[in-house]
């Protein structure tokens, strides 16, 4: 079955993309670029390096803008899933949702119109044990967006490890938060992972911190052998 | 021993860690469990389970609808039986019910229609179906619907249950209180 992925760069749809290839055949990426950084939607922060990585794995990359209006946007990743069907022939779709019912159940209503079938791979999984399989499976992924206390500018730009993990799993039991970052809390961008050619090479960043939350921004990037 | 139906379309397929790995999360706590594609599972075997249960599916697989010939156990089986979404669809069909379209995709209010020992009252679920059950039938009660249609059904005289709705996603002490029977 020739699949598209829905693609942020972060850490959920690239496992979720490296998943799905062990089954079926990932035709292409589809990602929507929303200028609202607080979009319920999609991912944000270094949403631009998804065509590197796309690059990276050798497949072709949907791109759509999007004004991020709450339901706007919904109309927006339409057209990128239609225009990836009509594109690329694809007859389903890949997400990396793990808990959001609120966003699986809006790209199904997508599907179900376009008539494709819908994949979530990661659906219930394990949090701690979704970071783990991320580790033990080689993934380089930074922490891209931190946006709960008491998560600070310490973690930005920090590569995912055991020892990451472990610190969240610990603020999972102080504070309650979730350590993949189900509840918005942390945004991820991976720079390598088993199925990229070649790897992200971070040239230029900068750390944006707001009083209670941050972003790491990827200036300037560039594919280099791995 | 639990038995967990794969329903997808093939076995070990991309949909396999959404429908039937939230199952086992939840039934492997309880009791050891085994996982038997729909198209593999020997009715000679049902012997060695306590409870079966039948997972759902995407909602464009319809494939378990075609293979029914391999769903005739379930009418003479004496096991507690939960069929959740596809599963549901194919008790009604195994038991020569109706199916009626009734699509829904997200969370949706149940309202408990008949006591049971899985659920009670008024609640939110996960939806994601195409088809429930004709309201007229003469197999089972039903237990509980949504505003638009049936959503759980119980054999009238056996530990036979249908859930349109998600548990592993959502209410997932219903699968809980189903392995107590």
């Amino acid at each position: 079955m020739r699949l598209g992925v829905l693609f942020s760069g972060g850490k959920d749809s690239t496992l979720a993309l490296h998943l799905a290839a062990q089954k079926e055949e990932v035709a292409c990426l589809i990602t929507v670029v929303s200028k609202n950084k607080e979009s319920f939607m999609f991912h944000t922060p270094n949403i631009d390096v998804t065509a590197l990585q796309a690059q990276a794995l050798g497949l072709p990359l949907v791109a759509v803008q999007t004004e991020g209006k709450k339901e706007e946007e919904l109309a927006d990743l339409e057209i990128a899933i239609a225009e990836a069907k009509n594109k690329y022939r694809i007859e389903g779709a890949v997400t990396g949702a793990v808990e959001s019912v609120y966003q699986a159940s809006r790209v199904q209503r997508i599907c179900n119109k376009l008539d494709l079938w819908l994949f979530n791979p990661l659906w219930k999984t394990d949090q701690k044990a979704l970071l783990e399989t991320l580790v033990a499976e080689k993934f380089q992924v930074v922490v891209s967006g931190v946006f709960a206390y008491p998560l600070d500018e310490k973690w930005l730009g920090k590569q995912i490890d055991t020892q990451i993990i472990a610190g969240l799993v610990e603020l999972q039991g102080k504070y309650g938060i979730s350590p993949s970052g189900e509840g918005g809390e942390i945004e991820t961008t991976v720079l390598d992972a088993p199925r990229f050619n070649q790897r992200v090479e971070v040239t230029d960043s900068a750390v944006e911190w707001r009083g209670t939350s941050g972003v790491y921004v990827i200036k300037q990037a560039r594919l280099v052998p791995k | 021993m639990i038995l967990v139906v794969d329903m997808n379309w093939k076995k070990d397929s991309l949909a396999y860690s959404e429908f039937v790995l939230p199952i086992l999360a939840l039934a492997e706590p309880i009791e050891v469990c085994t996982v038997r594609h729909y198209l593999e599972l020997e009715p000679s075997e049902l012997g060695n389970y306590s409870h079966i249960i039948l997972s759902g599916t995407t909602l464009k697989d319809f494939e378990f609808l075609k293979h029914l010939e391999n769903f005739n156990w379930i009418k003479t089986c004496e096991k507690p039986i939960l069929g959740i979404c596809a599963g549901m669809q194919t008790i009604i069909q195994a038991y020569g019910e109706t199916l009626t379209a009734c699509p829904q995709i997200g969370m949706t209010g149940i309202t408990t229609l008949k006591q049971n020992p899985l659920f009670s009252g008024v609640f939110q679920a996960y939806a994601l179906h195409t088809y429930t059950i004709e309201a007229k039938n003469q197999t089972f009660d039903a237990i509980a619907e949504s505003s638009r249609c049936i959503q759980a059904i119980k054999h009238k005289q056996k530990h036979i249950y249908g859930v349109l709705f998600h548990p592993e996603v959502r209410n997932q002490s219903i699968l809980q209180r189903f392995l107590q029977l």
